[in-house]
């Protein structure tokens, strides 16, 4: 018998297991120690200097910079309030729905008469705050729950892990739209909520795995040689070599998260008042003008995909850096 | 050689310091027998002694210095004996106590120099904190106490060294910092599992000598384990050489090596390099511990042994001492005279 939501969940398990095994952190920062270099290089240098040079890295790093600087200053960039119609005379429910360009208005308006250029950049701000939020929240759980199950064995580790992986068999975008959709009123919020709540079994799984090649490494064999404590163990020795996939699969679910919280708004589980713009939102606004105005759905839809294409980049050239056997 | 000072000051009359009594380690395995790795070993050293336990690998090694630290993991495996550290026997010591004289009486030195330092803390972090730990030193004052140790292994620039990442020194200067973070508490009894076998050879000397200076000066108690005998040669007061988790023949240094009396022991000297044996062959034991055959009816190296007899696949021989020297064998190497 096969059974569809344990094969998904074995592909994911699988996946995360991957990451988890690909890469201690310390294995590529040991093989970087053949190139000669000044004392006192910290290992983060090292490893930027390894992805500086590469295209791809460098690419999804560009889009990922200008979309957060764009987030950050989407009120002082954006030309106009994207809360007022401006153009609100001009739409004409029968005749012309959507003012088309016009000088000031480089987009035009939407069916009410917004600047759509304005709602544009200022709707980077909320897909930054949900995904960016969402990806915390999702890695501090993840965290709690990995270093939990990973330092401790039995009980804790099996009870924590059965968990995990039970959730782990639901397909993401499902178990984020029924947590969401148990919410009494939709907000950025309970988006941001059920978007990370997905994201913490991930966290959380890969955390463990790498946490337990920590324990068996002979550096913690030699802390413990030393009598260390078991905490500083834990927090010095353990975690901290644990984290490099931790950090690519946070890139990587900062570009899942967006998709998410874009398809999760476009549904209307998102934050319902459409004064304060977000692409999914958009997007779903602008299926009943699909055939005339096109262009209403292309824009927000571009900007997502965009946007996860540099997350995406960012998190597998990271991958790439701290995988041994992808790297030359 | 050692000097008659030193001879005196590891006296024979000295009280040991560490004593393993009948050490056996059994792992279970799931679906299949038990396995004794380590099989009644005892031995004792001294203050300021240097005991050797040597082997091809697999013996034992590792698994009796990991028991002797209480390093074995939880679960899966029984250990039974006694190691006596001064009147207390470390395997009955709760976790909390054995882990407070871990790096304070106790220090171990590793095989990999790279893989047993944090690779993401720098070396002199890897310092300051055995010192913090053990003898509550705050780290602004543990820094310099840690370039001094650093200093003292023979690390140049040690100022400037305390701030590299492992990954930024060579093979032997990380072993060297190893060794400075196992005696940065001075403790009385060093193990050094392998400590040069990650290392090229000319490296290998140096940090064996530097051992050997360090032993010496600070009086500290070394339990060398290796699978080389010629590692041995220079540095042990006394020789236990395992084979199959057992010691088959123990000895002061300059017996052992002058006439070996265990074929075991007589097959891993001819497999040594020598100067004086240049261009001979070296000739290897043949077959692998695979071959064994289990201790309880038989001499386990029987398969292997160039010398055996009929009872050595019958009966197990027994340990037996004389004139300060142990053997376990039914058909000892003929003494040449
Ligand atoms: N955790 C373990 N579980 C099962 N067997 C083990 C374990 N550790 C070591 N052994 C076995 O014990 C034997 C001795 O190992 P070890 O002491 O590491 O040898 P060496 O003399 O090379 O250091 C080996 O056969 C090894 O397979
Ligand atoms: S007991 Fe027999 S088989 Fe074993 S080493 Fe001695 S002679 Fe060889
Ligand atoms: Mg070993």
């Amino acid at each position: 018998m096969t059974n569809p939501l344990k094969k998904y969940g074995d592909a994911r398990k699988e996946r995360i297991d991957q990451l988890a095994a690909m890469s201690d952190g310390s294995v590529a920062v040991a093989d970087a120690g053949t190139i000669e270099e000044a004392p006192g290089v910290s290992l983060i240098a090292s490893a930027w200097r390894r992805l500086r040079r590469n295209p791809v890295f460098l690419t999804g790093l560009t889009i990922t910079t200008l979309f957060i600087f764009l987030a950050v200053f989407a009120r002082v960039i954006a030309p106009h309030d994207p809360a007022i119609g401006y153009l609100l005379d001009k739409v004409r429910p029968q005749s012309n729905p959507i003012p088309g360009p016009e000088p000031g208005f480089p987009l035009g308006a939407d069916n009410v008469g917004r600047d759509f250029f304005s709602r544009l950049i200022v709707g980077s701000q909320q897909t930054l705050i949900v995904g960016v939020f969402a990806t915390l929240f999702g890695l501090t759980g993840g965290l709690i729950l990995g270093i939990l199950a990973g330092a401790t064995s039995g009980w804790v580790d099996s009870l924590v892990m059965r968990a995990v992986d039970v959730m782990l068999s639901i397909p993401s975008l499902l178990l984020a739209l029924s947590i969401s959709a148990l919410a009494p009123r939709p907000s950025q919020w309970t988006l941001i909520i059920a978007i990370a709540t997905v994201q913490v079994p991930v966290f959380a799984r890969l955390l463990r795995g790498t946490m337990l090649q920590q324990r068996s490494s002979d550096h913690v064999l030699a802390a413990r040689a030393l009598g260390i404590k078991r905490s500083s163990i834990v927090f010095r020795h353990m975690v901290p070599n644990a984290l490099g996939p931790v950090i690519v699969q946070a890139t990587i679910v900062l570009a899942t998260s967006i998709i998410d919280a874009a398809a999760l708004s476009f549904l209307g589980l998102g934050n319902p008042d459409d004064r304060q713009p977000e692409w999914g939102q958009m997007l779903g606004q602008a299926q009943q003008f699909i055939y005339d105005d096109p262009h209403l759905a292309f824009y927000p839809a571009a900007c997502i995909i965009i946007v996860a294409l540099g997350f995406t980049l960012m998190g597998e050239s990271l991958r790439e850096a701290l995988d041994p056997k992808s790297r030359r | 050689m050692t000097s008659p000072a030193n001879d005196r000051r590891k006296g024979s009359d000295t009280a040991p310091l560490l004593t393993v009594d009948n050490l056996t380690v059994t792992f279970q395995r799931r679906g299949q027998e038990p396995f004794r790795a380590v099989d009644g070993v005892s031995f004792s050293v001294r203050p300021g002694q240097t005991v050797g336990l040597v082997g091809e690998s697999g013996c034992g090694k590792s698994v009796t210095s990991l028991a002797i630290m209480g390093l074995l993991p939880k679960r899966g495996n029984q250990v039974t004996g006694t190691v006596d550290y001064e009147g207390t026997n470390l395997l009955t010591l709760s976790d909390d106590d054995m882990r407070d004289r871990r790096g304070k009486d106790i220090a171990m030195v590793f095989q990999d120099p790279l893989s047993s330092l944090n690779p993401v803390i720098p070396v002199g972090l890897q310092v300051t904190e055995v010192l913090e730990r053990h003898r509550g030193i705050k780290r602004k004052d543990a820094m310099p106490m840690a370039a001094d140790l650093l200093k003292r292994v023979g690390i140049p620039d040690p100022n400037r060294r305390i701030k590299d990442y492992p990954h930024q020194m060579s093979g032997g200067m990380r072993q060297r910092a190893l060794i400075a973070i196992a005696l940065a508490c001075a403790p009385r009894l060093l193990i050094a599992d392998e400590p040069t076998t990650a290392l090229d050879v000319t490296i290998q000397a140096q940090i064996l000598a530097l051992l050997k200076e360090l032993v010496e000066d600070t009086g500290t108690a070394l339990i060398m384990i290796t699978h080389d005998l010629g590692v041995v040669a220079g540095l042990c007061d006394e020789v236990n050489v395992l084979y199959g988790g057992r010691i088959v023949e123990r000895g002061d240094r300059h017996p052992i090596f002058r006439e070996p009396r265990h074929p075991y022991t007589n097959g891993l000297l001819g497999s040594i390099p020598r100067l004086d044996t240049v261009g001979e062959r070296l000739t290897p034991i043949p077959g692998s511990v695979a071959d064994n055959l289990p201790w309880d009816h038989a001499c386990a190296f029987a398969p292997r042994c160039s010398q055996p007899v009929e009872v050595c696949t019958t009966n197990t021989p027994t340990l037996e001492e004389s004139g300060g020297r142990a053997l376990r064998c039914f058909n000892p190497v003929e003494v040449a005279r």
